[in-house]
């Protein structure tokens, strides 16, 4: 059962059209031998990027494609898959990527990280640590870190086999002397195994500290740059920075409103034309397994989920202790809790100093 | 409201449901038949057929149906089921000097073996909105009569009909196609394409291009970028033969006919210390009746070999990882639209960063100030 069937009557147009049938998880097997074989060049060569030959998907490129592809090739029948797309199971793009999978796999699908041994995702690394027995596949919209400093596959290529990133270098510094600090919030380019510079996706650069040593293999598939390249477990993945500018993440000033969570990714959600805003998990798994633990965000109710008829907070409810325009701060991961990570002056009444990743 | 980001699945559903009801329209009209998209849309069958890379009206009639005619949404469509069928192998390349011709022109020649045969255009109709298309029988004699006509006049078995080009090669007045070195073509769609590109990887990447995108290019090397002094030295359109040497056999069987439309540029060329100055060709082939596209693509094939040619680059039309990695309409209306995909944690990432210049921005300022 390698090729859809099409009973072909194809020359007659009288009737109803012969049904179409795929194989297991969509792709042909030859089709997945060829993804596997570039999966396993790309683990043998932490952070290279490995040409494939991407297949054309039923969802539109740009959409996760290659993720698609790669878990395709990696899917058994006894996986258990999660699909996240911003942290949350049930985004639209997540939604119809797990439809997907159920349908023509009929793999098990679930939202708890901790039960998922497949997890494809676009923009985020899980809040909870993830596992050995466990692969996260990034959905990858460009894989070349070095793109937009150079729009040429023939020169970035070159440029990645002599190792000569300076490039990036001179771009990261221009940042500092422009802004005083790295103006990379996002795809923030890391080194792997001290060798490649890898583009980790658009994960918030909050994220990239997760990449480092993770004992779950990382695959990262770019279906219409036609690219695959992958972490194997605990590899050195370090974010590229400074001495005198140490790479920094994001840290929210206020914890999670619905599960009282410090320490992990938030979400601006905007309540009402008047300012009101509140924090809230992007992760949804995490968000949900902590309020069903019975942690109760400010804004949230006992129990888990999102009050009704809760009065929606305005701007002077008291609830915005801190500044609308410093509700992060970039902290050093590296330096202890209590240490003051944050450059530049006191940091706003209210802001956290705890909580460091 | 938060709650209001919940609950895509259920949407999805709904969304989906919604569609379906917009695609089959009125139902006190009947539903349109592959049979009349097929029929009737023959030039949009003909483009889905050739951008999809498929050669199957049915089904190309099918997803023209299913995407409401959106036609780039039905080249997708074909793509994503071609992308599953398997590969047997290569076939002998098409003999087009072998074709039944329903259509051919040349303007380099007033009149050459064979003939002009104007057949099946739109050329030198006048752009008249047609009312009497508007009523439900339309003319139906005259149909009839004019595809007796065609049929009367069309002969069954194809006649040899030199090419332009193979008249021009024998007085070696223009340069000669590459030999056939009887070795599988690369495969665009099997494996990933890496530049510089060979001469099959060019011409396919093209000719499953976007004619739109193939057109303004192809325009563009008309307006002075990239300038190459282009002739049709011929077009046509018709049947071909697809012939197949399966190796148990040890002899080439035929896998039926295609319809291509084929079209052979002649350009100029100055000549250089090794080569005397002969005309250059730029090629453009196409499944189906795409003559518009079949132009653009010769323009745009011949722009793109400027290298070889010793020719000045400069114009996009000439850069080749520009031109061919843009070319995909697949491609590229899925990156675009993908923005329309929720960006909100890198959004958010953004937010906090602009923030917090503009917090430094005012600090300095009111620095300054004091």
């Amino acid at each position: 059962m390698n090729a859809p069937l099409l009973a072909t009557g194809t020359t007659s147009t009288t009737g109803a059209m012969p049904e179409i049938r795929y194989n297991f998880a969509y792709l042909d097997e030859q089709t997945k031998r060829m993804i596997r074989r570039a999966i396993l060049k790309a683990i043998a060569i932490p952070g290279y990027q490995v040409p494939f030959a991407a297949r054309e998907m039923p969802m539109p490129y740009g959409w996760g494609t290659g993720g698609v592809q790669v878990t395709a090739a990696v899917l058994g029948p006894d996986d258990v898959l999660k699909v996240i797309d911003q942290g949350a199971d049930d985004t639209t793009n997540a939604v119809a990527i797990r439809g997907f999978f159920e349908k023509t796999a009929r793999v098990a699908t679930t939202t708890v990280t901790t039960q998922a041994t497949v997890i494809q995702t676009r923009h985020r690394i899980p809040e909870t640590a993830l596992s050995e027995n466990q692969i996260l596949v990034y959905q990858v919209p460009i894989p070349e870190p070095l793109r937009f400093l150079e729009p040429r596959e023939t020169e970035t290529r070159q440029l990645h086999a002599l190792a000569e990133y300076g490039l990036m270098h001179v771009k990261l510094y221009e940042d500092i002397a422009r802004h005083g600090h790295i103006a990379t919030t996002y795809a923030y380019p890391v080194e792997v195994a001290g060798r490649y510079v890898m583009d980790p996706s658009p994960i918030p650069k909050f994220d990239n500290p997760k990449m480092d040593d993770c004992p779950a293999l990382q695959l990262f598939g770019a279906g219409r740059e036609k690219r695959i390249y992958a972490i194997p477990p605990h590899t050195r993945v370090r974010s590229l920075d400074f001495e005198d500018h140490p790479f920094k993440v994001q840290r929210f000033a206020k914890p999670c409103a619905l599960c009282a969570a410090t320490g992990v990714y938030l979400d601006e959600v905007i309540l009402d034309d008047r300012g009101g805003r509140m924090f809230v998990c992007s992760d949804t798994d995490y968000c949900n397994t902590r309020q069903a633990q019975g942690h109760v965000g400010e804004l949230g109710v006992p129990g888990g989920g999102f009050p009704q008829n809760a009065v929606m907070p305005g701007r002077n409810s008291g609830i915005h202790d801190v500044p609308p325009s410093h509700p992060v701060q970039d902290v050093d991961p590296r330096v202890k809790p209590g240490d003051d990570g944050i450059s530049g002056g006191t940091p706003p009444a209210g802001m956290t100093r705890e909580g460091t990743i | 409201m938060y709650v209001a980001a919940k609950g895509g699945e259920k949407a999805i559903r709904h969304a989906h449901a919604l569609l379906a009801k917009r695609r089959r329209g009125k139902t006190n009209l009947p539903s349109i038949t592959l049979q009349q998209i097929a029929g009737q849309l023959t030039l949009a069958v003909d483009r889905v057929m050739a951008e999809g890379s498929l050669y199957d009206t049915e089904l190309a009639a099918l997803a023209v149906k299913q995407a409401r005619g959106d036609l780039i949404e039905a080249i997708f469509l074909i793509r994503a089921f071609r992308t599953t069928l398997p590969r047997f192998g290569a076939t002998i390349p098409l003999d087009t000097a072998q074709m039944l011709v329903r259509r051919r022109v040349s303007a380099t020649y007033k009149d050459l073996p064979g003939g002009q045969l104007l057949g099946p255009t739109f050329d030198y109709t006048h752009r008249l909105l047609d009312t009497s298309l508007g009523v439900e029988r339309e003319c139906s004699e005259v149909d009839d009569q004019a595809s007796a006509a065609d049929a009367s006049r069309l002969p069954s078995e194809p006649v040899a009909m030199p090419r332009v080009t193979d008249l021009l090669g024998q007085e070696g007045l223009i340069e000669a196609s590459p030999e056939d070195t009887g070795e599988e073509p690369f495969d665009i769609t099997r494996a990933p394409v890496s530049f510089p590109v060979d001469r099959s990887t060019r011409l396919q990447t093209l000719a499953r291009g976007d004619e739109g995108y193939l057109l303004a290019l192809g325009y563009s090397t008309q307006r002075g970028y990239a300038r190459s002094h282009p002739f049709v030295g011929e077009i046509r359109f018709g049947d071909v033969e697809v012939m197949f040497e399966a190796p148990e056999l040890g002899f080439a069987v035929s896998l039926g006919r295609v319809q291509v439309t084929e079209c052979q540029m002649v350009n100029q060329f100055k000549g250089s210390a090794e080569v005397p100055p002969q005309f250059t060709r730029g090629y453009g082939l196409v499944f189906g009746q795409c003559e518009r596209k079949a132009m653009s693509m010769a323009l745009v094939e011949r722009a793109l070999r400027w290298k070889e040619l010793g020719e000045e680059p400069g114009a996009p039309a000439q850069d080749e990882e520009f031109v061919l990695s843009h070319c995909d309409n697949v491609q590229a209306t899925g990156f675009v639209e993908h923005l329309k995909l929720p960006h909100y944690v890198d959004f958010q990432a953004e937010l906090d960063l602009v923030r917090r210049m503009r917090a430094e921005h005012e600090a300095q300022m009111k620095e300054a100030a004091e």
